[in-house]
């Protein structure tokens, strides 16, 4: 028997699922929860090659894998989720490929738009878009600005979407905005350390969220890729070999159990500074 | 159930190592280091021989505290071989180095921290001579951090006479090796002994250029992006640029690291198990491969380097373009 499409027995498997994961978070919930959790979703096309898919196909696996993943910090309280989706570099790849990518981001925003009551604002899940948005075009503009304004008032998980970031160009717009500052403030030359940490961090795409405590990376490479350096001073930096598209709930748990491992040294560690 | 969760990556296996086969040059360094000490020939290599099990056997897979007290600090500038799996066109040019676990390495041990510290030193001092024989260019080290002021100040001050003893001693073999030295970071929190015998031995190596040696000092990536921005400030005050002008060339050349040719590290390194990157070098390491070690840092030696740079020259560095771009660097980056 069907019902939207689902299967009776799918949807019982996802009940036993959804039981089995509460009992898992309940008691994971007995330690410290990160508040932010960042995923540099790498792999998306190696996927698709590697099923013999065509590209996009690996990008809407992605997307897919994304959803599932803030349901499951959803579920386990963590607050901020951010997923590095489309890096100011990546426009250098051909333009058929990045056409692809924002044909799919339109899409998914639109398909997202039309269910966001039962969906977003049931689960209260409020979206932000981080990035030099002024490069994307027109009509990617303005779906962004339509889904952001419409998942606003939402206020249990922030999913922040990296979209046309690069940290180092954060990090110079930041810079930029606080010196237009300070020439407005007329700032005395002589006078040293103007600049503070805090007049930079005012003026971040990223301000919006605290710093993360665990970076994850699909895909078996260890490397930023120039996403949160500023934020990733003190955060954990976990590496997992599998693609984005097949990470699961078991990636999210081991990463959480090795914050939790770490973190009443890294809290003394703090009290000591 | 659970996914295989691979953090580290595949060991490394050597094969077709038959150094009789190869000219003498191009025989690894620890086994022309065995030849040396004995009068029998260089031994046939078994099959999936790794280049730990070989150094291992010969008493080199640990540094020991004694011998590395007796070795002076000098390079073999006669020895150019690279280990073997090591290719020079693809060594990294600029590693960076976060030297984490000298404390917990004496602690193990029941020494004073000190001892820890002091062994750390000796670390440095061969993994600087390694890098400098297999070809890495720039070397940094996160010698002492912003957040390092607020530990005790014994410790402190221990580690200033550290750093005034090190840089007093080894003066004379950064000019004999061609070593030019910087030092980056809050140096006017320094002592001021400290600081001057920094400015002389940056003013007497200057011109050195067969390696350069980065020495992070009271640094923090955040401290760094802080002063670039004061500077960039204070030029749009004077009129010299506009904020609007600024980029991340601007932004480049006002960082610390513009002292040399390749600011950005191809590697970074951390011993310790920590998986973090602890304030250092957050521009310059946008693109970095990161490579974690286990081991402490006074027991990081030629095998932990050695793997951490076959690790690197493994990997796939895309720079977020399209894969077929990088093609060239792919295939020459496949399994020897």
């Amino acid at each position: 028997m069907e019902k939207d499409g689902v299967s009776k027995s799918a949807r019982v498997l996802w009940k036993l699922s959804c039981f089995f994961r509460k009992f898992i978070v309940s008691t994971l919930s007995v330690g410290p929860i990160p508040a932010h959790v960042a995923f540099i979703m790498d792999g998306n096309r190696r996927y698709a090659k590697q099923r013999n898919l065509e590209e996009g196909e690996g990008h809407n696996a992605g997307y897919l894998a994304l959803k599932f993943m803030v349901y499951y910090c959803l579920e386990l309280g963590i607050k901020h989720v951010t997923a590095y989706a489309f890096s100011i570099d990546n426009f250098k790849r051909s333009p058929e490929g990045v056409q692809r990518i924002m044909d799919l981001m339109v899409e998914k925003i639109e398909e997202e738009l039309s269910q966001v009551d039962n969906t977003y604002s049931k689960m209260g899940i409020r979206i932000h878009f981080s990035g030099n948005l002024e490069l994307l075009s027109q009509p990617t503009k303005d779906a962004v600005k339509r889904l952001m304004a419409a998942t606003a008032k939402n206020s249990k998980v922030l999913l922040t979407i990296c979209f046309a970031y690069t940290s180092t160009n954060e990090i110079v717009h930041a810079i930029e905005q606080t010196c237009q500052e300070k020439m407005a403030d007329q700032m005395e030359l002589e006078e040293p350390n103007v600049v503070k940490l805090a007049d930079i961090e005012k003026h971040m795409y990223m301000a919006v969220a605290p710093d993360p405590d665990i970076i994850i990376r699909t895909s078996g490479e260890s490397r930023l890729s120039n996403f949160l350096l500023w934020q990733s001073a003190n955060c954990s930096l976990i590496c997992f070999s599998q693609l984005w598209p097949a990470i699961s709930f078991w990636h999210l748990l081991w990463a959480v159990l090795k914050f939790q491992r770490n973190y009443y040294y890294f809290e003394k560690k703090k009290k000591q500074i | 159930m659970l996914f295989s969760l691979n953090f580290t990556l595949p060991p490394i296996f050597f094969t077709n190592l038959s150094p009789q086969s190869k000219p003498f040059w191009n025989v690894p360094l620890h086994w022309r280091l065995k030849a040396k000490n004995q009068t029998s020939h260089v031994p046939k290599s078994p099959l999936c021989w790794t280049a730990e099990q070989e150094l291992i056997q010969q008493g080199k897979g640990e540094n020991s505290v004694e011998e590395e007290e007796e070795k002076v600090f000098h390079l073999g500038l006669e020895d150019q071989t690279l280990p073997l799996g090591l290719r020079r066109e693809a060594m990294p040019r600029h590693v960076a180095v976060i030297m984490d676990g000298n404390r917990r390495w004496a602690r193990l041990r029941d020494l004073p921290v000190g001892s820890g510290y002091e062994a750390g030193v000796r670390s440095l001092r061969k993994i600087v001579e390694l890098c400098c024989q297999w070809g890495v260019k720039v070397l940094t080290v996160f010698a002492f951090s912003s957040e390092n002021w607020f530990r005790p100040k014994v410790e402190v001050e221990f580690l200033m006479s550290l750093f005034d003893r090190g840089m007093q001693e080894d003066t004379g073999s950064f000019l004999r090796d061609n070593i030019r030295v910087s030092v980056i970071g809050d140096l006017a929190k320094l002592p001021e002994t400290l600081q001057e015998l920094i400015i002389n031995l940056e003013e007497a190596t200057k011109s050195n250029t067969r390696f350069h040696l980065i020495v992070a000092v009271s640094y923090s990536g955040h401290y760094d992006v802080v002063q670039a921005c004061q500077r960039l400030a204070m030029k749009a005050k004077c009129g010299l640029i506009e904020p609007s002008d600024i980029n991340e060339s601007l932004v480049e050349q006002e960082l610390e690291t513009k002292c040399t040719e390749f600011p950005y590290p191809d590697l970074l390194i951390r011993t310790g198990g920590e998986f973090r990157i602890s304030n250092f070098m957050l521009w310059q390491l946008a693109y970095a491969e990161l490579f974690f070690a286990q081991s402490l840092w006074p027991d990081f030696g030629e095998v932990e380097l050695l793997k951490a740079l076959v690790a690197f020259q493994q990997r796939r560095r895309r720079y977020g373009n399209a894969p077929a771009k990088f093609k060239a660097l792919e295939v020459a980056c496949v399994e020897f």
